[in-house]
């Protein structure tokens, strides 16, 4: 589903959005009243023009509209892959788009994502992870990088890799894997208003209490140790 | 990967130390562990090694290891991938002498 | 800023070639160090024995209490000999219950000495998420009032999601052998070819990533020598005066407009040398010869 399908469908009661170079902003109506959209298509490569774009947006919205929940719309295949971008220190654009989303956080903006296409890696990390909760449509493709590619750089076979995933979500592609793993909130079959709506709701209602990720990732079975590592952190 | 273990009789040793960390595991390098064990007058060894079907020279280098050592009342567990023997034989010497010795 | 130049008369051991442990109890005081969750009684990732690797007990990276000058502080080293000291579960959770006790026990400073080439592949997913946790972690230390330095100056740098951490942190000290950047020039030279960047060009990769080029663009605050005693003695200058900030709109409103304008400035270069030209340095091609305070001096100079 194309981009303005989509938010017909996400935002009955109304929508401005406008893209620009593959960045989509604007605001929304939803039953609890205005929030802002912001996010890539197409699935962008995440670049400092990018990522600048995104993190003013973010800065607006925290100096001229208070407490507006934010929708993050995600579609990213990854950061931009170029020597003119790394010679600017593109992991410090990606950081300080991470510091704004971060900001936004602690001056009472709710945030939630939605994967729409496409989730992986520094762009990913940098914006889609930052939010509150993350929701994943049953089409969104999450990964780091494909099997392929990975039986490449591990020297692991390819049939190797294909066997385990079937019984591990540790590496693996798949919104599913990330969801066991207490990363993605849930997935929606279809996108939906009353799924939104719900999703804001929950948000409004229970008060951010931290990141409880690794939480979600052991009460799903997803993620074994890491809860209990970081629990045995806290006691040593 | 192959796991092996290992058994060999010593004389007890005289730790100065709970427990030697040495090397790190990487290509051509392992990591040895010494901590105390169960029998006064025994080693054990558990390795993990990338390298597939070396267990006799395993057994040879840890044999003549604990035939020139007192290595009685430890444990050593090794995590390995593709140390030769030259380099498990030295990083077994430095994790023994800062078992016992307790140089840094 | 006016930074500590501490110079010691001779070399101490290289920062780069040591492995982690050695650069924890070289750089603490001595004696000083406790592990937490230390090798022994510990287990190796199962993912990696799953997929038939052998694990290391620490799961490459170190994590403790000790003291600086005296003062209490918490560290954490990552082991870049160790699968390119890359974030798997266990390292990931190690790391992030690191800084959740900093939060707790609100040592002086969180020491990071980063060593990562960033997700371990072999873990991807549980990787990139230990990775999005440790940044809410690092934000949540700083935010707590507690300053969070990378060290970096290690066999693998600091790349992916490892590179994006470092920039979240108070501050980087970086050797000049150090390498800061997302992307690794193999990524990139085996998706975008070898003309758009050649990973075997040592030369080019410094010049593009390294410690000099980062300090003279400003994305490191502190040069320092290949040295575990200069990193200990920079960062003791630099935590003698330290202020951690809460996290402002002003703050980040200048740090949009410093990255904005630089972006402007020095859009389609490829090479360091032509980002130091632009930048006014006289003779571009002398930086990768300069010694470290000489350097220093030459960026004082520069209007930044």
């Amino acid at each position: 589903m194309t981009l303005f399908p989509l938010l017909d469908t996400l935002f009955p009661a109304g929508h401005e959005a406008t893209v620009t170079q593959q960045v989509v902003t604007g605001t929304a109506l939803t039953a609890s009243g205005p929030v802002a959209l912001l996010g890539t298509v197409d699935a962008a490569a995440i670049s400092h023009a990018i990522a600048l774009r995104l993190a003013g947006q973010v800065l607006h919205l925290v100096e001229h509209h208070p407490g507006r929940p934010l929708v993050l719309l995600v579609d990213t295949q990854g950061q931009a892959l170029s020597r003119a971008q790394e010679l600017l220190c593109l992991n410090g654009s990606l950081a300080h788009l991470a510091r704004c989303i971060d900001l936004a956080r602690r001056r009472g903006h709710v945030s939630l994502s939605l994967i729409t296409g496409e989730a992986v890696s520094g762009g990913f990390l940098s914006f889609g992870l930052m939010a509150d909760r993350v929701y994943a449509l049953q089409s969104a493709q999450v990964r780091v990088m494909d099997l392929k590619a990975m039986a490449r750089v591990t020297k692991i076979p390819h049939e190797r890799l294909v066997a385990l995933a079937a019984s591990s979500p540790t590496f693996a592609p798949g919104a599913e894997n990330y969801h066991r793993m207490g990363a993605i909130e849930a997935l929606w079959d279809t996108p939906s208003s009353e799924l939104l709506e719900q999703a804001l709701a929950q948000l409004r209602t229970e008060p951010s209490a931290g990141d409880s990720r690794l939480q979600q990732g052991r009460m799903r079975g997803g993620r074994q140790e890491a809860a209990a590592i970081v629990a045995a952190v806290l006691t040593a | 990967m192959d796991q092996l273990t290992f058994q060999f009789p010593a004389q007890p040793c005289k730790p100065s130390a709970k427990a030697s960390l040495c090397g790190v595991v990487s290509s051509g390098n392992l990591e040895v562990l010494i901590t105390q064990g169960a029998q006064p007058n025994g080693c054990e060894v558990s390795i993990h090694t990338s390298a597939q079907g070396f267990a006799p020279i395993w057994q040879a280098v840890l044999a003549d290891f604990a035939a020139h050592h007192a290595l009685g009342g430890t444990a050593i567990t090794i995590n390995d991938m593709g140390a030769t023997p030259a380099v498990v034989t030295l990083r077994l010497g430095q994790a023994f002498r800062d078992y016992c010795g307790g140089a840094q | 800023m006016n930074l500590p130049q501490p110079s010691p008369p001779s070399r101490g051991p290289s920062f780069y070639e040591a492995t982690a442990r050695q650069r924890v109890n070289r750089l603490l005081d001595a004696q000083s160090f406790t592990e937490f969750l230390p090798p022994q009684g510990a287990h190796s990732s199962p993912h990696l024995a799953l997929l038939g690797l052998p694990g290391a007990l620490d799961d490459g990276v170190v994590i403790g209490s000790g003291t600086l000058g005296g003062k209490p502080v918490l560290i954490i080293a990552q082991e870049g000999q160790f699968l390119g000291g890359a974030v798997g579960e266990m390292h990931g959770a190690k790391i992030v219950g690191l800084l959740q006790r900093a939060v707790r026990d609100k040592p002086l400073a969180v020491l990071f000495l980063v060593d990562s080439g960033g997700v371990r592949l072999h873990e991807a997913n549980a990787g990139l998420i230990a990775l999005s946790e440790i940044m809410r972690a690092v934000l949540d230390t700083r935010a707590a009032g507690i300053p969070v330095f990378a060290l970096i100056g290690g066999v693998c740098g600091a790349f992916g999601g490892m590179g994006i951490v470092s920039r979240l942190c108070s501050a980087i000290l970086m050797s000049e052998q150090g390498r800061l950047a997302l992307s690794g020039p193999e990524v990139i030279e085996t998706v975008a070819g070898v003309e758009e960047f050649d990973s075997r060009d040592r030369a080019l990769v410094w010049r593009v990533t390294g410690g000099k080029h980062r300090y003279l663009m400003g994305d490191c605050l502190a040069l320092v020598e290949d040295d575990v005693e200069d990193f200990r003695q920079t960062t003791l200058a630099l935590l003698a005066h330290w202020e951690e900030t809460a996290p402002e709109l002003h703050t980040l409103r200048a740090e949009q407009e410093r990255l904005s304008q630089r972006c402007t400035q020095f859009c389609g270069l490829r090479d360091g040398l032509e980002v130091w030209a632009a930048l006014g340095v006289p003779n571009p091609q002398q930086i990768p010869l300069l010694e470290r305070d000489a350097l220093v001096t030459l960026r004082q100079g520069l209007s930044l």
